[in-house]
């Protein structure tokens, strides 16, 4: 039953809201297929640009770049972070909140000064810029999102489940791989890909501490966009779209942002 | 490690082990570098390739005696507010639809559908908005399809381009917060609103709005201090008109190399947006 009949105007107010979110990037994925460079319609169809893209070397090293970051990142991030949400949900100890806290500055401060901030301080003790100090970032930007994810997971987690299974016989390996990890690995699964998609899509961070020639995708994009349009960017930026939207149902599939909780 | 292993001898190692790696992370790449900038913004100038720095208080002086500053302050301030404004205006009806009026798998689907442009590439989002924006862009091309000879509108690099991109880039989430906290309001409470003659603007008033303040707050925090610190948005939609304390802070950090002064004027942002929270804070609390 509905308790708030708005009825049609509801669904209308919605659906132009949606119009308003998913138009700009519609437009842009069909440009990036418009054979004229000028934006003129109708629309040519053509995969010019698609083409023109895979031999752009600069744009495929950034990209290699990005994927590899991401990769590193998220593997990295993962472990120390689902070890971090690990101690939390086990043990209560002293200063247990106080390190909870910490994880909200990487979130909560505006990029542009945690970049600044590493930039000068990267640059001071001597770690310099360029791909690791890249990679340094970005796993700190993704560890509280992993930590916050898989502490949620683990909040709905019974350890009497294990207790269960070994008070019926079962050996402690197959306890962890027939009762823990099952029901852990959705949480560490979308964990995993948040900390993918945070790296993949970083901009501001790996813009202060890129060095010119080796930069992941989203700076290479930037640059391209501040040079001056081409239809280029548009197949790569929908590309890029593309992927992280796809990456980021996969987290929906695994954790339910605020969804119905059954 | 099955079981909570409380006050156990090997407890205060094991937390060392599990949390340790992920803090000092955090402590390298985090905490130690805003360290060094708050120390920076105290120096006369970086203390880097041999040169050596005095303290001063100039960096934080120029904000006060210079009203180039200031004035972008203020600026940054109200592309905040202004923000924030039609984040909440558009996005708290669709939270409500969705959220008390759409049901099932539908909403499921409808609010994955919300959120998800809000977990994509930012950059791209906003250099989508250029093709829509510019001199006889997409929308050009379609108002005049709509009323022939409405003349040009022009957008492109202009304060109001920032601040749709940035209503774009930024609305999933008022609508993502004001959701959670509407969807936790019982039916129950609607239904006997109603049942004992409240009109829906009452219950707009009396029952939904001040339940879903908390959610709404959050939004605002969550949108705000991106929204001044944002220098990448202003750039590429704003052109010329795109100048904010955000795009001068990136100035001083990457063309004028002027770091100690980039120093300070972050922790001035950072302690305006805190002074803008406190004092609403403090608004909001004589109120309730």
């Amino acid at each position: 039953m509905r308790m708030l009949s708005l009825g049609g105007a509801g669904r209308v107010y919605l659906a132009l809201v949606l119009l308003f979110l998913y138009c700009p990037i519609v437009v842009m994925a069909v440009m990036s297929f418009n054979e004229s460079q000028f934006y003129t319609l109708p629309v040519k169809w053509s995969a010019k640009w698609y083409v023109a893209l895979a031999g752009n070397e600069r744009i495929l090293s950034a990209a290699a770049n990005s994927v590899g970051i991401a990769v590193l990142t998220t593997l990295i991030a993962s472990v120390l972070g689902t070890a971090a949400a690990l101690a939390f949900f086990r043990y209560r100890f002293r200063g247990r909140e106080a390190l909870q806290l910490l994880l909200f500055p990487p979130i909560a401060i505006p990029w542009l000064i945690t970049g600044t901030a590493m930039l000068l301080f990267f640059f001071w003790i001597g770690i310099g810029r360029g791909l690791h100090a890249i990679l340094l970032g970005h796993v700190a930007l993704a560890l509280p999102y992993v930590i916050i994810v898989t502490s949620a997971r683990l909040k709905a987690y019974d350890p009497d489940l294990e207790l269960a299974a070994r008070s019926m016989g079962a050996p402690p390996w197959m306890v962890f791989r027939r009762v823990t990890l099952p029901f852990l690995a959705p949480g560490f699964l979308a964990a995993a890909l948040f900390a993918f998609a945070v790296s993949f899509d970083q901009f501001v961070i790996s813009y202060f501490l890129t060095v010119p020639g080796t930069s992941t995708l989203p700076v290479e994009i930037y640059t391209a966009i501040r040079k001056g349009f081409t239809p280029e960017i548009n197949a790569i930026s929908t590309i890029v779209i593309g992927f992280s939207m796809a990456l980021l149902l996969g987290v929906a599939r695994f954790y339910k942002f605020g969804g119905e909780r059954k | 490690m099955t079981s909570p292993a409380r006050g156990a001898p090997g407890q205060a190692g094991a937390i060392l082990a599990l949390t340790g790696p992920a803090y000092l992370w955090l402590a390298v790449a985090i905490l130690l570098p805003l360290s060094a900038m708050f120390y920076f913004s105290f120096l006369s100038e970086a203390p880097m390739a041999g040169k050596t720095a005095e303290w001063t208080l100039a960096n934080y002086r120029a904000f006060l005696e210079q009203d180039f500053y200031r004035t972008l302050m203020l600026r940054s301030l109200r592309l905040g507010a202004e923000v924030v404004f039609w984040c909440f205006v558009l996005g708290f009806p669709c939270a409500l639809v969705l959220a008390k009026s759409i049901r099932g798998r539908a909403r499921e689907a409808l609010f994955l559908l919300v959120i998800l442009p809000f977990w994509s590439n930012a950059l791209v989002r906003i250099f989508s908005w250029t093709m829509m924006l510019r001199g006889n862009g997409i929308l050009e091309k379609a108002i005049d399809m709509v009323f022939p000879g409405a003349g040009h509108l022009n957008l492109m690099f202009t304060y109001e381009a920032v601040v749709i991109g940035l209503v774009h880039s930024y609305l999933p989430y008022m609508i993502l917060t004001c959701y959670i906290s509407l969807q936790a309001i019982e039916d129950d409470l609607l239904e006997a609103a109603r049942s004992m003659g409240a009109s829906r603007l009452t219950i707009l008033r009396r029952i939904l709005l001040p339940l879903a303040l908390p959610g709404i707050l959050a939004g605002v925090v969550l949108i705000f201090v991106p929204v001044i610190g944002s220098f990448m948005e202003p750039r590429i939609l704003g052109g010329r008109n795109g100048t904010f304390i955000g795009t001068v802070i990136e100035d001083q950090f990457t063309a004028v190399f002027n770091w100690p002064l980039g120093a300070a004027l972050s922790f001035i942002m950072l302690g305006c947006v805190g002074v803008v929270f406190a004092v609403s804070r403090l608004a909001l609390g004589r109120r309730g």
